[in-house]
This record gives C-alpha cells, structure tokens and sequence, in this order.
C-alpha cells in the first residue's frame, strides 16, 4: 500500500511539474536571469507548492502519526554546517548549467532528449562520487 | 523583464500539484518527497523498507512517459549547451544535492514549508548561486 501511495504521488508529482512549466530548462534559466530577461514565473510554482503544504504541515503532524506507517519521518537536523552550504552552493551551479534539478530532469528521460539522458546520467555519476568520498554513517 | 499572466497561471496551479503530492506523502506514509535523496537511497541503500523510494521513482518516470504521450511539448530542451557544460551540471547537482542534503523538492518545498532553518538557508543558497551563474557565464 505505501509503495501505491508513493508511485500515484510520484504520477501526481510528474504532473505538476510539467503543468509548471519546470520541465522546459529554458524557463529555469530565465528564472535565474535576474539581471537580464528576468523571467519571475517559476518563483509561482514555489508559492503553490508551499501554499498548499506549508498550510497542510501542521494539521498533517498534529496527529499522531501517518495513516500507513508507525510514526512520521522527518528530519530533526538543525545545525548549518559547511556541507550544507557548499552543497547548496554546488547545485545552484549545477541549476544554473543545466537547467535541470532532479525531479524535472528525472520525468524529462522518458522524452529521451540528448540533454535529460547525459545530465541524468552524469547526475547518477556525482551520486556516486559522493557515496565513495564523503558518504559515512 | 518578461511577465506572463498564463505562465504564472500555469506555474502556480503545476505548484499546487507539487503541493498535494507531498501533502499525500507526508500524511499516508510519514515520508518527505526528497527526489535527490529518494534517488540516491533507492540504490544505496536498497532493501524492503525503501520499496517505496523506487515506487515513488517509478511513478515519477511514468509520468513523465504520460506527459510526452498527451502533451510532448510540456518536456522540451530548447537550450542547445555543449555537451560538456550539460554534463558538468549532472555531476554538481548530483553531488551537491547529497552533500547539502536535499534539492528543490526536498528543502525548497518540504523543509521551507516546515519553516526549517537548513532548509531556508539551503534554499537561498542555491538560488543565489544559481543567479549569480547565470549572470557569470551567460544564459
């Protein structure tokens, strides 16, 4: 049953992002443009998606738990350390070359455009290279 | 400047499917729809319990299919990028969204939505590094 869940709102996800717009790089880019032809859409989708979660949240996690499973996971981490920064650091320039962060890139591989099937590819490869180097616990 | 009122529309309506979809996951399954890390535990860590991570993947890749089958033009690239800098791209945002724990969906959507200090962070970070890439290098 959680696998069903997780596979309609994967459907459901895939859907947004494409209503969106976010699985056409050329409107990230033009997100990101803001000194140029600034292009605002994108921050839209930002505001619908914590519009409706960010209302959800609390009504969500007042109960006790979720309706599948014994208790809710979610991170307690609060500290800011260096990797977050410099991992942020590292997408947003990532962002900004492709196009592409993972979700979008990743319902982008059924259109086998040249582009999704090289930055998914080479993503997987910067996965790795994290899980060899720095990955412990 | 470029504003345009039927994109916006678009753009707000795509979010608030993005909206339900990790609403849904959060109240069914107790779970943070984080794709980068969903995607990385899918074969990392691989075992019964993280079914669910390859389902959600399934899900999302299925969507993908449905959308270039009703609607092609909604995934399209029309940035023609050398090889090397779409390439480039992968391995940063691979790499970095692990290493600072989440990406768009996981601190931009979820953690921002539960007003996490990280993820806030996180979040401006990428943007500005995003903008100011842009700004660097070119669109």
């Amino acid at each position: 049953m959680l696998a069903v869940v997780s596979f309609l709102c994967g459907l459901l996800f895939a859907f947004g992002l494409g209503l969106s717009g976010m699985t056409r790089p050329e409107n990230v880019i033009a997100f990101l443009d803001i000194t140029g032809d600034w292009n605002p859409a994108l921050a839209f989708v930002m505001v619908g998606a914590i519009g409706v979660h960010g209302l959800a949240y609390p009504f969500v996690t007042r109960r006790d738990r979720p309706v599948l499973e014994a208790q809710f996971f979610v991170p307690q981490k609060k500290r800011v350390d260096w990797r977050l920064v410099a991992g942020a650091v590292l997408f947003g320039v990532g962002w900004a070359l492709g196009g592409y962060c993972p979700g979008p890139a990743l319902t982008s591989l059924a259109s086998f455009h040249r582009e999704s099937l090289i930055f998914v590819g080479c993503m997987l490869l910067g996965m790795s290279l994290f899980h060899f180097s720095f990955s412990k616990k | 400047m470029i504003v345009d009122g039927n994109q916006i529309l678009m753009a707000l309506s795509g979010g608030v499917l993005i909206g339900l979809a990790v609403t849904l996951m959060l109240a069914l399954n107790g779970r943070v729809t984080g794709i980068s890390g969903i995607t990385y535990r899918s074969f990392a860590d691989f075992s019964r319990d993280g079914l669910w991570r390859l389902s959600f993947l399934v899900g999302l890749l299925f969507g993908g299919a449905l959308l270039v089958e009703l609607s092609p033009s909604v995934i399209f690239n029309s940035l023609e990028y050398p090889t090397w800098r779409t390439a480039l791209a992968g391995l940063f945002v691979g790499f970095g969204t692990l290493l600072g724990g989440g990406c768009t969906s996981g601190h931009g959507v979820c953690g921002m939505s539960r007003l996490s200090i990280r993820s806030i962070v996180a979040t401006l970070t990428f943007i500005s590094a995003g903008a100011l890439t842009v700004f660097f290098i070119g669109a």
